[in-house]
């Protein structure tokens, strides 16, 4: 739903952005449904976000005209406390592609619960820094807000805690029971504050106190925390001396009671045997009478029997279904199986189940597409379901499920994930390597989202850069140097936009630069960018034009040094080899002038014949072109070329004539 | 040992990360840094204090994690950030502002104390003026040297509100990194491979000398002069070369090492004990070069755990006469090599050494302190 629009006054339109939904109010009639709640349905059976997104921003049209809303999918991607948990568990993350499955059967299995640990650890301290935040923080719209993330984030963990428990430990029977008495324990943190709040509260009425205690008691015994409440109890039976002996029987009991043990030291059949022993003890005291004078006493020992009632009658002390499940459990079938789970659920088909719920239920059951699928439906963040479905499809449990698209479910999450990593300004680094373990389509949308980045400064686009050759994106690579050189063009920075295109291996641009270049270098006599000109090297060779620059530069180079037949040498081949583009050869051929009028004789006869030859080439394909546009200073410059050459012609005969002859 | 370095998570991709300086004669560890944020909506300039050392835990392996001390508002990246005094800080931005920030330790607060606006810009064809980003600075109390995309070098006094020189086109690519060489003169790299002197105090505006690596043009991205040796610089480029000059002799590197397989960002002597040196990429790792230990006995190759050292073979009699950094023979050569962090996945931007204590700071928005460098 979007705030501030109003589907019913107004029609709405949309469009799908890579990772956005533009929304805006149109004028145009109904016809047929509403084209907003339609989208829901067909295109996007995990579709969460749009529903669910915040209005990033809106801009007020003219009075009849309407507002565009910029719906993001991704809305927790903009919380500031949580860019915490989307970086270190991309650590994580990486951490387990790269984890090859060399690992067999237990150790293997073991590395997967860490993974899964690590994962809860950083929810947790995410919660610790959100929570401190809701505490520190004086405004009451940011603290509630803080606080539903706070909730939000124990949920996930909740979630994810009974996820490890049943699909990737895969607990097996007996064990599974007591980590599903440690997931109830370390989410339902209420009795210690209580135990905290009795203790430390100062003169208390016995009455009062008695009461706490015996409920204390009680929630120790739910929780299947037999030590604590034995503890306790002590304490009340020095309170009633009278019935000594009967909180010595129940003591007694709760001590003997047969435990699951995690070593493998008892046989799931040893266990179940003692289990009946201790069942069958419970039992002959409750019906000799031994408690009946102490109704808590007895109380206890029928929920020691698992008696569902006398559970239920303490249904506020445990707040939740699934605590209830787990203590019933405890007390009637410690040995379960987990597929025996599912038979033992409790469906108290009272209110409306809260999406939490469903969820919980959908796990007991072993759904784990449905588990999934309720998630990115609650919540508002991708983060969670792509990271639970990565570490399960990792368990192998998820496989031979593709969605009708092609790519499976994993992959699907995990794009959507990556997307609005990419919608961030800043967190777009990450959603990198996101989509580097997508095989499907990672490679597409990474090229998609890649040239959408922003690049304000070169280091940024050097990032980039090497995230694309790394990935042998040439095609990125390339239109990544081509907007960097066409910058610092438009910054008349020709060096640098040299560089870049370079960089690319751009021929068509480098030749444009080169040809900025010796525009330059005509009208100022000189060259700009020396440094970089005399530094080409090897990539001189990318363009023609960029070979000539770089050659005639070194021309110039060693005219400057007086090395005068080299010099001529290069002039010449520039011309001969035709590197140099014909509308340059007059230049070159006023650059030979001087050489010729050099007082010793530097052109050959062969070279000095190649010159006019040129030249000629030049003045005859000037005369078919332009017969009509007559030069004079044009005109000069070819008579004075005309001149020297001859001059040089005369000269060098003689020259060589004179060597031959001695 | 890993376990001496603390990590605290800080929502935004940290450009800078540097010590401040400590007063002269001070025994005691450095115990506050400063950090810059870059490619944020709102990026920041941070002030931190190391944990205290009296929050060691009972079983005595924790270390408080960093505190924020205080922090202001940055517009445009953190390009580069130096201290210019034990209060003052300038820093660097991608929209060509210099600013000189003062920290009152009274009070716990940053104030912007002085600021250039565009003091790098480009001119475009339009003649209108847009600044350009400011790669480099370089402080040397009260003396400040910027350099930019624009390819302009800017000297400026923290004291006075214009700039005492410019040198305009000083390099027609990017200048990447400045470092004094001596008071007057300064050292810059850029994106063609080139390192260039200049002495500020000759009006000309062409470099005293430009030095070259061959051939490829490979970018220079940082530089640093030996603390002692004056004439020994080190470089580092964008195919993580690390790359040793004497600027003494010759027009090239005296040695190219192998480092990185990316961009190196940063490249530090350690201050006092330059035997060793820092590096630091975008492959996100941070590599230790020490040439210090006497390693005759130790193999030649060794790997550690996560961990991966290689030594050199060796030869440690002319150690006193040359320094180490400038034997190329890696027959008579001796180094020990090690990766601070193994499994790294994301760049590391910036690091800063000091005493025993190595600070530095990631894209993947965390900041790390170690400070048992050589324990």
């Amino acid at each position: 739903v979007v705030p501030g629009a109003d589907p019913s006054a107004r029609q709405l339109c949309f469009a799908w952005g890579p990772a956005e939904v533009l929304v805006c109010e149109t004028l145009f009639g109904r016809r047929g449904g509403c084209p907003f709640r339609g989208e829901a349905a067909p295109g996007r059976a995990l579709s969460p976000g749009a529903l669910t997104g915040r209005v990033a921003g809106t801009g007020e049209g003219g009075p009849s005209s309407s507002r565009v809303f910029v719906v993001r999918k991704d809305q927790d991607i903009y919380i500031q406390t949580l860019r915490k948990l989307f970086n270190e568990s991309h650590g994580i993350f990486i951490g387990l592609q790269r984890s090859e499955e060399e690992l067999a059967g237990k150790s293997r299995k073991a590395q997967l619960v860490q993974v899964s640990k690590n994962y809860r650890s950083v929810i947790r301290a995410c919660m610790e820094d959100m929570h401190q935040a809701a505490i520190s923080t004086r405004d009451p719209a940011l603290h509630s807000q803080y606080s539903t993330q706070v909730s939000i984030l124990s949920a996930m963990e909740l979630i994810w805690n009974l996820c490890e428990i049943l699909f990737v430990e895969a607990a097996a029977a007996g064990p599974l029971l007591l980590r599903l008495l440690d997931w109830v324990r370390l989410h339902v943190c209420d009795v210690d504050n209580m135990v905290r709040e009795v203790l430390s509260s100062e003169n208390p009425s016995k009455h009062e106190l008695f009461w706490k205690v015996a409920s204390i008691v009680d929630v120790f015994v739910l929780q299947g925390r037999m030590d604590e409440a034995r503890h306790l109890l002590a304490k009340e039976a020095s309170a009633n001396p009278t019935s000594v002996n009967m909180y010595k029987i129940l003591d007694d009991l709760m001590k003997k009671m047969p435990m699951p043990n995690l070593g493998n030291t008892q046989t799931l059949t040893e266990m179940e045997l003692k289990w009946q022993h201790w069942h069958e003890e419970c039992q002959r005291y409750l019906q000799d009478g031994t408690f009946a004078s102490n109704s808590h006493m007895e109380s206890i020992c029928k929920i020691l029997l698992g008696d569902e009632d006398a559970i239920l009658e303490k249904k506020e002390l445990m707040t939740t279904w699934y605590h209830f499940l787990v203590t019933r459990l405890l007390y009637s079938h410690p040995t379960v199986k987990p597929m025996e789970l599912r038979m033992d659920l409790f469906l108290g088909g009272e209110s409306s189940p809260e999406p939490l719920d469903t969820i919980l239920m959908a796990a007991f059951e072993f759904e784990m597409h449905q588990v999934i699928k309720e998630c990115s439906i609650a919540l508002s963040n991708w983060w969670f379901v792509a990271h639970l479905t990565d570490l399960l499809d990792h368990c192998k449990l998820l496989q031979s499920y593709n969605l009708y698209f092609g790519s499976n479910m994993r992959e699907f999450l995990l794009l959507e994930y990556a997307s609005g990593l990419f919608s961030h300004h800043s967190l777009w680094q990450l959603g990198v390597d996101y989509f580097d373990h997508c095989p499907e389509y990672g490679r597409v949308y990474l090229e998609l989202h890649i040239e959408r980045i922003p690049l304000n400064t070169e280091q940024k686009a050097l990032k980039v850069l090497r995230i694309c050759e790394q990935r042998q994106m040439h095609e990125q690579v390339r239109s990544i140097c081509k907007i960097m050189a066409m910058k610092a063009l438009r910054n008349n920075r020709l060096g640098s936009a040299l560089s870049w295109s370079i960089r690319a291996k751009d021929a068509a641009f480098a030749t444009l630069i080169s040809d900025r270049f010796l525009k330059d270098y005509c009208e100022r006599g000189c060259f700009s960018d020396l440094d970089l000109i005399d530094n080409l090297g090897p990539s001189m060779l990318l363009s023609d034009r960029l070979t000539f620059l770089g050659k005639y530069r070194e021309f110039h180079r060693l005219y400057g040094e007086k090395r005068f037949s080299e010099a001529a040498k290069l002039l010449l081949m520039l011309m001969t080899a035709h590197i140099a583009p014909c509308s340059f050869w007059m230049t070159l051929l006023t650059d030979a002038l001087p050489l010729l009028e050099q007082k010793e004789v530097i052109f050959s006869a062969e070279q000095t014949y190649e010159l006019m030859r040129c030249l000629e080439d030049l003045t005859a394909g000037k005369l078919d072109k332009q017969k009509f546009q007559d030069d004079d200073v044009e005109t000069m410059k070819v008579e004075m070329l005309r001149l020297a050459l001859a001059r040089n012609l005369a000269r060098v005969i003689v020259k060589e004539g004179t060597l031959e002859g001695s | 040992a890993m376990e001496d370095v603390c990590a605290k998570f800080v929502s935004q991709k940290i450009s800078k990360t540097r010590w401040r300086p400590l007063p002269a004669a001070a025994l005691q560890p450095p115990d506050l840094f400063a950090t810059g944020s870059w490619d944020n909506e709102d990026n920041r300039v941070s002030i931190w204090s190391v944990g205290d050392l009296g929050n060691v835990g009972l079983n005595g392996e924790y270390q408080g994690e960093p505190q924020l001390l205080c922090d202001i508002r940055h517009n445009g990246d953190v390009m580069d950030m130096q201290f210019l005094d034990q209060e003052r800080i300038v820093v660097a931005s991608s929209t060509g502002t210099v600013t000189v920030f003062r920290h009152h330790q009274n009070n716990q607060t940053l104030s912007a104390n002085q600021r250039w606006e565009k003091a790098h810009y480009h001119v475009d064809q339009d003649t209108s003026c847009g600044g350009a980003p400011c790669t480099g600075v370089i402080c040397n109390n009260p003396e400040i040297v910027t350099v930019g995309e624009d390819g302009r070098i800017n000297l400026f006094r923290a004291d006075q509100k214009d700039a005492v020189r410019t040198i305009d086109n000083a390099d027609s690519s990017t200048l990447h990194a400045v470092t004094f060489l001596r008071t007057t003169e300064i050292l810059t790299v850029n994106s063609i491979g080139q390192l260039k002197i200049w002495d500020l105090r000759q009006q000309r505006n062409e470099p005293s000398q430009i030095f070259s690596l061959t051939g490829d043009r490979v970018p220079l991205h940082c530089v640093d002069r030996h603390p002692n040796q004056q004439h020994v610089v080190a470089t580092g480029g964008q195919d993580g070369m690390l790359s040793v000059w004497d600027i003494r002799q010759g027009t090239m590197p005296v040695s190219l090492l192998n480092a990185h397989e990316a961009e190196m960002w940063e490249v530090h002597f350690h201050p006092s004990n330059p035997d060793h040196l820092f590096t630091c990429s975008e492959d996100g790792s941070l590599w230790h070069w020490d040439t210090s230990t006497d390693i005759a006995e130790k193999p030649s190759f060794l790997h550690q755990g996560g961990r991966s050292t290689t030594y050199f073979s060796h030869n440690t009699i002319n150690q006193s006469v040359v320094s180490a950094w400038l034997s190329n023979d890696p027959t008579k050569d001796r180094m020990e090599i090690t990766n601070l962090i193994p499994n790294q996945t994301l760049s590391v931007n910036s690091l800063d050494i000091l005493g025993p204590c190595l600070v530095y700071g990631t894209d993947a928005e965390a900041i790390y302190v170690n400070r048992q460098l050589f324990a």
